[in-house]
């Protein structure tokens, strides 16, 4: 698989951005970290934007698109003309423009004033002018951070269609971390302007030794096939390589990827009887690392995936936790991210 | 009533504020976007015209143009002619004059405009030129109207700067504001008032189309 190499380095104020690092050519590489981490720095480095380099190719050469956190776009001009503004800019290529105005749907907008646009629609357009420039890479920065919570669900359907069916790889910068488990395949965690982790999603968000992953950021995702709908109880079945799940609701999608919160598992060393926890599957323990003086985070093995527990310090002693050790995991709730 | 002066003036306003506009814009541009340590001394000498006496101008640039002067030489070995006392100077003279009253609203466009809009648009493929030309210059266009009944309206009130470097040859440099001057010089109060509610009417009319326009663009 090819890959494309990020090497940045630059000197802002007291900020520091020093990163040379290889992601994927393909997918979504999400890009995770606080504010200030140097998320944004990153991609307009790339972009060009900021601290180009002597001899680095223009902004305007490099056909990466750019997706803002606030869509930018060009209120003198209709829907349409601002699709066509980066096409026209970069012949040569092709372009499927009603495919991707479907893809986005935004046909029906295209006549419109962009001052017309409710937030949602104006990000959904600009993503549409940034696939039509026939970009080699597409940089995302926040671009869902500046909707409230309705129109982030309305457009993140979007985001999904464009990952399953773009080839154009995608770097996704976000500071939730919710979002980047339903969008991305690749992680990168940047913190004070260095990459601190990087690698698989699921390899890397089972890490329990990083700071930036830790808190109400720890957790798992992992991949799973869908079962069967109970219509009874409203409840639909997963299978993954540990086992299955039930989650609440129904579910269509699959292979699904799911979400577990670590605040979301506790462990027991033998199964409980009698209790109102649906899921309980047996696990091996791989690892332990202290979060706070008083918690601690476990990993997990069931079958080929990983899980992340937070168990408090005491209990860890108390029931003499150690590596290697079989327990079983006590699963509160799952979230569908895809 | 002798409207040649009333003429002169129009064309001498209108070809003011093309050159203006056209060589002001990237001026604007430069002052809106420069952090150069220069940028306030620039800055400082196109704001100037309003803060000196028009003689001041006039004065200078009666020496500098005259036919003994660096650039006024030039001009006589040029084309034979002196650009004192000629159309060509009182337009140079009025581009001088007239120049914060172009630069000043177009920069305050530039400025409010959003830099990441910019970026969008370099993002896109677009030279700076190119995003400048497409972009910027659009978004900006009430700057533009601005600036040019500013500086049309203000070189068609232009009296000192005028009166040092052009003088008063009709059909040459006699404009508007010297023939009413004039008028009034030789007692002709019937043609001076005549000439001057022509110019208030005018200057009303164009101010108020001004604001007009503003107000439309910004309800929008």
């Amino acid at each position: 698989m090819s890959s494309i190499r990020l090497k940045h380095a630059i000197q802002k104020g007291e900020f520091c951005l020093d990163v040379d690092t290889q992601i994927p050519a393909t997918g979504i590489t999400g890009v995770f970290g606080e504010s200030g981490s140097g998320k944004t720095t990153l991609l307009r480095c790339i972009a060009g934007l900021d601290g180009s380099q002597r001899g680095s190719p223009p902004v305007h050469e490099r056909r990466i698109g750019f997706v803002f956190q606030v869509p930018q776009l060009f209120s003198h001009l209709s829907v349409q003309k601002n699709i066509e503004y980066g096409m026209r800019r970069n012949p040569g290529t092709p372009v499927a423009v009603n495919e991707i105005a479907r893809l986005l749907e935004v046909e029906g907008l295209l006549d419109r004033s962009v001052n017309e646009l409710s937030g949602g629609e104006a990000q959904r357009v600009s993503i549409a002018r940034v696939l039509c420039q026939s970009p080699r890479l597409i940089l995302m920065d926040e671009p869902l951070s500046a909707l409230d919570e309705r129109r982030r669900n309305e457009v993140l359907p979007y985001l999904d269609r464009l990952h399953a069916e773009t080839s154009v790889p995608i770097i996704y910068v976000s500071h939730n971390i919710e979002e980047i488990c339903r969008l991305s395949d690749h992680l990168l965690v940047l913190d004070d302007g260095k990459v601190v982790a990087e690698g698989g999603l699921q390899d890397t968000l089972s890490r329990i030794d990083l700071p930036q992953l830790a808190g109400r950021n720890a957790g798992a995702v992992i991949a799973a096939t869908q079962a069967r709908y109970d219509e009874e109880y409203d409840l639909t079945l997963f299978s993954f390589s540990g086992g299955e799940l039930w989650v609440a609701g129904r579910h269509e999608s699959t292979p699904a990827r799911l979400r577990i919160s670590a605040s979301d598992i506790s462990l027991s060393r033998v199964a409980a009887e009698a209790t109102t926890i649906l899921n309980i599957l047996p696990a091996v323990i791989e690892a332990t690392s202290p979060e706070t003086a008083a918690t601690e985070l476990v990993r997990l093995r069931l079958g080929d995936d990983t899980l992340v527990a937070r168990i408090t310090r005491r209990s860890l002693q108390q029931l003499k936790l150690r590596s290697g050790d079989d327990v079983f995991v006590q699963i509160k709730s799952v979230t569908v991210r895809r | 009533m002798n409207m040649a002066p009333l003429f002169l003036s129009i064309k001498l306003a209108s070809v003011t504020t093309v050159i203006l506009i056209v060589l002001g814009a990237p001026l604007s541009w430069w002052l809106s976007q420069s952090r150069s340590r220069w940028q306030p001394v620039v800055q400082a000498i196109v704001a100037m015209p309003i803060v000196l006496p028009p003689t001041v101008l006039g004065f200078y640039l009666l020496v500098v143009l005259g036919p003994h002067g660096a650039i006024g030489s030039w001009w006589v070995q040029l084309t034979g002619d002196t650009l004192t006392f000629s159309f060509v100077g009182l337009v140079i003279a009025s581009c001088l004059y007239s120049l914060p009253f172009a630069v000043q609203p177009m920069q305050n466009a530039f400025e409010s405009l959003s830099r990441k809009n910019l970026e969008a648009a370099w993002t896109l493929g677009a030279s700076k030129l190119d995003a400048f030309l497409s972009v910027a210059v659009p978004l900006s266009i009430r700057g533009f109207v601005s600036a040019a009944v500013l500086s049309f309206a203000h070189t068609l009130g232009e009296f000192g700067v005028v009166l040092m470097v052009g003088g008063n040859i009709p059909g040459e440099t006699r404009v508007v504001s010297i023939a009413i001057y004039d008028h009034v010089e030789t007692l002709d109060y019937a043609a001076a008032n005549q000439l001057s509610l022509v110019l208030i009417v005018f200057a009303f009319v164009a101010l108020f189309g001004m604001f007009l326009i503003n107000r439309r663009w910004q309800s929008r």
